[in-house]
């Protein structure tokens, strides 16, 4: 794999849910380092097509090649995969009978098999990047929302993961605590991170994204720069959406 | 596997069985009308009672119920059918059985009714005596509908153990299903009239069991 | 009021059959731990077995769960004491005893513990998965926990009522505490030892039922 390819690479996916199709045709490439936004309507498929990428919905055609690897091979070990792709979901999803620092090393001590004072370290250091570090051994029902986010975020990055992707980390968060969460964002995004985001946030996606995709009907319709997004969109549906979301 | 099927899955004496395991079935089921409607009143009156405030009576009852709960239902039986005799009072067997099941079941119908009244918000209660409606009236009317409504897996659960129970009658030399498969086991040394009973017992049973099953699995979201 | 408490509870006969009761509660407590041990274990094994979704497998449980909770347990306890010798297997009453008692305890478990595995929310298995962790450590580590705290307090109940019915051993000789007070009974013509037998469950169930509630307390979670 060259420096130049991309890390991630969709191509011709298709899904079905029952005799709904929610993804027609799919492609999408993410280059390294690279902060992809994805944008839509509800029902559009962005979520069940990030999902796709982890393999969390199993596609019904098409193939996405991660690193090198073709994630819907029979022949992948499928568990590896997961290691390299990290995952942030809205609901956050932290193990509620363990620790902040418990829920961090949880993959580290029983897959990668790393002795527990290690894994700890490896744990605390994620926590502290996240700014948590003094929250390590707290449960999950003594942190905020906005806490409990990062310390998901942490969990993922923990493993070392090629990129992350982020399923609308925080539409289930106050608005007082998004910045937190967002603020975690933006400095993955400094250290090199490739990110494919499904959000709202559109203040975020219009400061650090690279690119911003627009999907709708299991579709992409439009990508491009956030700029041209924002205010010189192509497509029609493209700017009566941006025109909605847009305050 | 010949024996087995000898032994338990003879066709012929499960044949000549039949009649009087009916005849049995007949008992369980008279039984069975007579235990679980007063079980289920006596719950409504022990679940009203433990709510009451008054603290003496709540306590008095929670004490009984506790009893009545800790105590084995065959232990209750056995006790009301052998010893109130040495008190002078003989007992037919219904009447035993079903003052010894009445105690039992108040408790643990009591129990589940408690559970399900306190399960009802109190704005329904304000809501009711809003409108003009007694204490009477609000409870009939607003609370024990939906308050049964919340705790029906529990009681149809409950509902099929009562009806289990009655197998304990035979103890007690009643002529229920089980005393009289029993019987004709003894008479033809075979077990297979005992899985004749179990058969219609399963019969009787088993869409009850899947139905609480069911509402188990979707109601405890 | 003279007869009554000499018929019910007469001092002399309380000290001579308190012995025979006593060692009825000690067969009693012995049946009781192990139904709970093997019950609970064969409800959970049976459990874990319907997470790897095997239909064939699934549909036996699932008959196998309600054949149990269906049936009066006197009917298995006579069915299996009275039947087995006549093809050859001699098993004690108390093996019969213990046998179905935890055949059943183990069919309600079963259920209790299905329920709690799929109370977890998806989003745990999703999270635990998106970390590589494979199907079966995600059960360990992260699903079992939860869904055993979930289970706890409909176990505790359920538990508790299904070793109750180790009174039915005296229905086939088993010597438990009802077994013996009634033979007593009849040997001295005395109602006292019945009383004794009743006291006898009390004093044994009362603190299992306070240690069933400190379990729930201090383990249970509710569903929010």
């Amino acid at each position: 794999m060259r420096p130049s390819d991309p890390i991630i690479d969709i191509r011709g996916v298709y899904k079905r849910f029952g005799t709904v199709e929610v993804l027609k045709g799919v492609d999408l490439a993410v280059a390294p380092r690279e902060l992809v936004f994805l944008i839509g309507p509800s029902g559009a498929g962005k979520s069940t097509l990030l999902r796709c990428c982890n393999r969390l919905e199993e596609p019904d055609d098409g193939s996405i090649w991660f690193d090198g690897v073709e994630l819907l091979s029979d022949k992948t070990d499928i568990n590896a995969m997961r290691r390299r792709i990290g995952m942030v979901f809205q609901s956050f999803n932290l193990y509620p009978h363990m620790t902040a620092l418990g829920n961090v090393t949880l993959a580290l001590r029983r897959v990668l098999r790393k002795p527990r004072d290690e894994a700890e370290a490896m744990g605390l250091a994620a926590l502290r990047r996240v700014g948590l570090a003094e929250k390590s051994k707290s449960y999950p029902s003594e942190l905020s929302g906005g806490q409990q986010q990062r310390v998901a975020i942490a969990r993922a990055l923990v493993l070392e993961p090629k990129m992350v992707l982020f399923d609308e980390p925080t539409s289930a968060l106050d608005p007082e605590l998004v910045g937190s969460v967002l603020a975690v964002m933006r400095d993955l995004r400094e250290s090199g991170m490739t990110m494919l985001v499904v959000s709202h946030e559109m203040r975020f996606a219009r400061e650090a994204a690279d690119r911003i995709v627009f999907m709708d009907h299991g579709t992409i319709l439009e990508q491009g720069p956030p700029e041209q997004i924002f205010t010189a969109a192509t497509h029609e549906r493209t700017r009566a959406f941006m025109a909605e979301v847009v305050r | 596997m010949e024996a087995i099927v000898q032994q338990f899955f003879n066709v012929e004496i499960m044949a000549k069985a039949l009649p009087l395991v009916l005849t049995g079935l007949w008992t369980t089921l008279l039984i069975c009308i007579v235990v679980v409607p007063i079980g289920l009143v006596g719950g409504v009156l022990v679940a009203t009672a433990s709510l009451s405030p008054r603290a003496t009576l709540r306590r008095m009852v929670k004490l009984l119920a506790d009893i009545f709960r800790a105590l084995p239902p065959l232990v209750l039986l056995i006790m009301v059918y052998s010893g109130l005799p040495f008190a002078g009072i003989r007992l037919p067997p219904l009447a035993a059985v079903s003052i010894a099941f009445f105690l039992n079941n108040s408790a643990y119908y009591g129990e589940i009714f408690r559970a399900g009244i306190e399960s009802v918000p109190p704005g329904q209660w304000e809501a009711a005596h809003s409108t003009g409606l007694s204490a009477t009236q609000t409870f009939l009317w607003v609370v024990l509908p939906q308050g049964v409504r919340n705790v029906l897996p529990d009681l149809v659960s409950n509902t099929i153990e009562v009806v289990k129970l009655t197998s304990l009658a035979s103890v007690v030399s009643m002529p229920e299903m089980l005393y009289s498969a029993d019987m004709a086991r003894s008479l033809t040394f075979n077990a297979s009239p005992i899985v004749l009973a179990a058969a219609i017992y399963l019969a009787l049973l088993w869409p009850a069991v899947r139905f609480v099953s069911r509402l188990e699995h979707t109601v405890s979201r | 009021m003279e007869h009554f408490l000499d018929t019910f509870f007469k001092p002399a006969i309380m000290a001579s059959t308190w012995p025979a009761i006593a060692k009825g509660m000690l067969v009693t407590i012995e049946i009781a731990i192990l139904v709970v041990i093997t019950g609970l274990a064969l409800g959970l094994f049976l459990a874990l077995l319907r997470t790897l979704r095997y239909r064939l497998l699934d549909l036996l449980i699932i008959l196998f769960v309600d054949f149990f909770r269906a049936l009066p347990p006197l009917v298995a306890v006579l069915l299996i004491y009275f039947g087995l010798p006549n093809i050859g297997i001699n098993l004690p009453s108390f093996a019969v005893l213990w046998l179905v008692l935890s055949l059943v305890l183990a069919a309600f478990a079963e259920e209790i513990f299905w329920a709690g595995i799929l109370s977890v929310r998806r989003g745990q298995w999703e999270a635990a998965r998106s970390t590589g962790l494979g199907a079966g450590q995600t059960l360990a580590f992260v699903v079992l926990p939860q869904a055993i705290r979930l289970a706890v307090p409909p176990l505790t109940n359920r538990t508790i009522a299904i070793i109750k019915n180790t009174a039915l051993g005296s229905v086939i000789g088993v010597p438990e505490i009802i077994n013996n007070a009634t033979t007593a009974v009849s040997f001295l013509g005395n109602a006292t030892p019945l009383v004794m037998g009743a006291l006898a469950y009390l004093i044994l169930f009362a603190p299992i039922i306070a240690f069933g509630a400190w379990i729930e307390r201090r383990f249970a979670w509710r569903r929010s």
